[in-house]
């Protein structure tokens, strides 16, 4: 039996540049950062006063009822996911429930409703705690929200593998319609911590960086003076489906899903193996995978996140499992790092690149580390034809997800 | 306080808590068949009543409460 093809046919998105996939997709090709400063009060105490927020708050988008019942990680999923839905012109399609699946997961899931609720036991005591804080903190809840409002019978499910997620959503995306067990799959990542707690401790791991009075000049993945993350929010969905099943709508395809690598590093719980071994394997499966000449890969959105030690592993590990000739891009230095919705983000900006064949720009790269042997479109896009690109994501856990788009 | 007075504050709350249209409150009213509060909603409904009305609702009497006006007589005998 040969194996389905798989599209990607719909995008959504609510993100620190922009409250869906245009608008985001605008601000990265201008090189716009979403970083600003935090000014709620509770920022004041933090060694990390930054962070990429919302360009778009939920509540301009969802009813008042429905949002108190959900955190905003699941908020945001689900904006993302019916902007997604729209996009694919599957809301009026007839699609059969059974045939459609969600794959949606998250880092860190409803932590701050976790610890809002948590601030309400200590106050006032349990009876107060709300009725809706398991549905709120479980981390199953962005997806199940995503099945329930689209109508997804053929299973929902919720990866979590860090910072890695939104990547590994789509991939096991891209497993369920090859195996049949649904045409259409709504998948990626949501992410949603911006509070002391999180912030507190990604900052004690040293991980973030404490440039606060230059919010914008923050995130400077590969750059000689980066010092860490930036710690963003937001939702990215793509609709991925059958080929043959997108064919017979009519629906128009912005790539195919090619393939897609997983590795773990059985090495350490946070650092990533020293010489990227992990990473190495991950992208070759991915390009086994998709079938794809390397040579034809001439793009890579890096997982890059603008850490000291991560950002150069990576270069090795591409020049080992790609090749010399990719043009690398880093939007995380304008997103900050989304964390579970990361990987999701990204994809959506790889399959952009390859639509309009553009790689966006990667801002901040002032003094590029010696190290930097393989080219990147630093402050300005670059245009150039995209024939197949791929999208790395990485995470705490020892989790190295790499996927290849072509163009459709 | 008045029945309306307490039927106006639970309406309030129902308004809060699960959307409903207050003009939509009155004691005939069933809290699930009529207004569409939910079961998790009704919870949210009730602890807020204790508060505005100073008043205990035990857990065992709220499943007694099916009406608006059934709510209101208890919050009434209470208060």
């Amino acid at each position: 039996m040969s194996r389905p093809d798989v599209v990607v046919t719909g995008l959504g998105a609510t993100t620190p540049l922009g409250g869906d996939v245009a608008s985001t997709w605008d601000a990265m090709l201008a090189g716009r950062s979403g970083v600003t400063a935090l000014t709620q009060e509770w920022a004041e105490q933090l060694p990390v006063r930054i962070a990429a927020q919302l360009a778009v708050d939920p509540s301009e988008v969802l009813d008042r009822v429905k949002l108190r019942r959900m955190d905003r990680s699941e908020a945001i999923a689900l904006i993302a996911a019916q902007q997604a839905w729209a996009d694919a012109g599957l809301a009026d399609s007839g699609l059969d429930g059974e045939r459609l699946a969600v794959s949606v997961g998250s880092g860190i899931g409803g932590a701050i409703t976790l610890l809002a609720q948590d601030d309400v036991l200590e106050a006032s005591g349990p009876r107060r705690v709300s009725p809706h804080t398991i549905p709120m903190l479980m981390p199953n809840g962005p997806a199940a929200w995503v099945g329930l409002e689209l109508g997804a019978k053929a299973g929902v499910h919720s990866v979590a593998s860090a910072c890695a997620t939104g990547a590994e959503a789509i991939a096991l995306g891209l497993d369920i319609i090859r195996a049949g067990r649904a045409d259409v799959v709504v998948a990626g990542g949501t992410e949603a911590v911006i509070h002391p707690l999180p912030i507190a401790g990604f900052s004690s791991m040293r991980a973030m960086s404490t440039r606060n009075d230059e919010p914008e000049r923050a995130s400077r993945p590969w750059d000689t003076g980066r010092d860490g993350f930036v710690l963003g929010e937001g939702a990215g969905i793509v609709v991925l489906e059958r080929a043959d099943h997108a064919a017979a709508r009519g629906a128009r395809v912005y790539a195919r899903l090619a393939g897609a690598g997983i590795t773990s590093d059985a090495y350490d719980m946070v650092q990533p193996h020293a010489e990227g071994e992990g990473a190495i394997r991950a992208i070759a499966k991915a390009i086994a995978d998709a079938d794809v000449a390397k040579r034809d890969i001439v793009h890579v959105n890096a997982h890059a996140t603008s850490t000291p030690v991560g950002d150069m592993l990576e270069i090795g590990a591409l020049h080992k499992a790609l090749g010399d000739h990719p043009v690398l891009a880093a939007t995380k230095s304008m997103t900050g790092h989304l964390l579970g919705a990361a990987g999701a983000l990204e994809s959506i900006a790889t399959i952009l690149a390859i639509r309009d064949g553009v790689v966006p720009p990667t801002i901040n790269l002032d003094d590029p580390e010696p190290g930097l042997t393989l080219e990147v479109a630093a402050h300005k896009p670059r245009h150039m034809e995209i024939p197949a690109a791929l999208n790395n994501a990485f995470g705490f856990g020892g989790h190295n997800v790499a996927l290849v788009f072509t163009r459709p | 306080m008045t029945r309306d007075e307490i039927t106006t504050g639970l309406a309030e709350i129902l308004e809060e808590v699960a959307g409903v249209n207050p003009d939509d409150v009155a004691e005939g009213k069933s809290f699930t068949d009529d207004l569409d509060v939910d079961s998790l909603s009704m919870v949210e409904v009730v602890v807020a009543a204790e508060e505005k009305f100073g008043v205990k609702i035990p857990d065992n009497e709220v499943q007694n409460l099916k009406t608006v006006g059934d709510a209101v007589s208890f919050i009434e005998a209470q208060s």
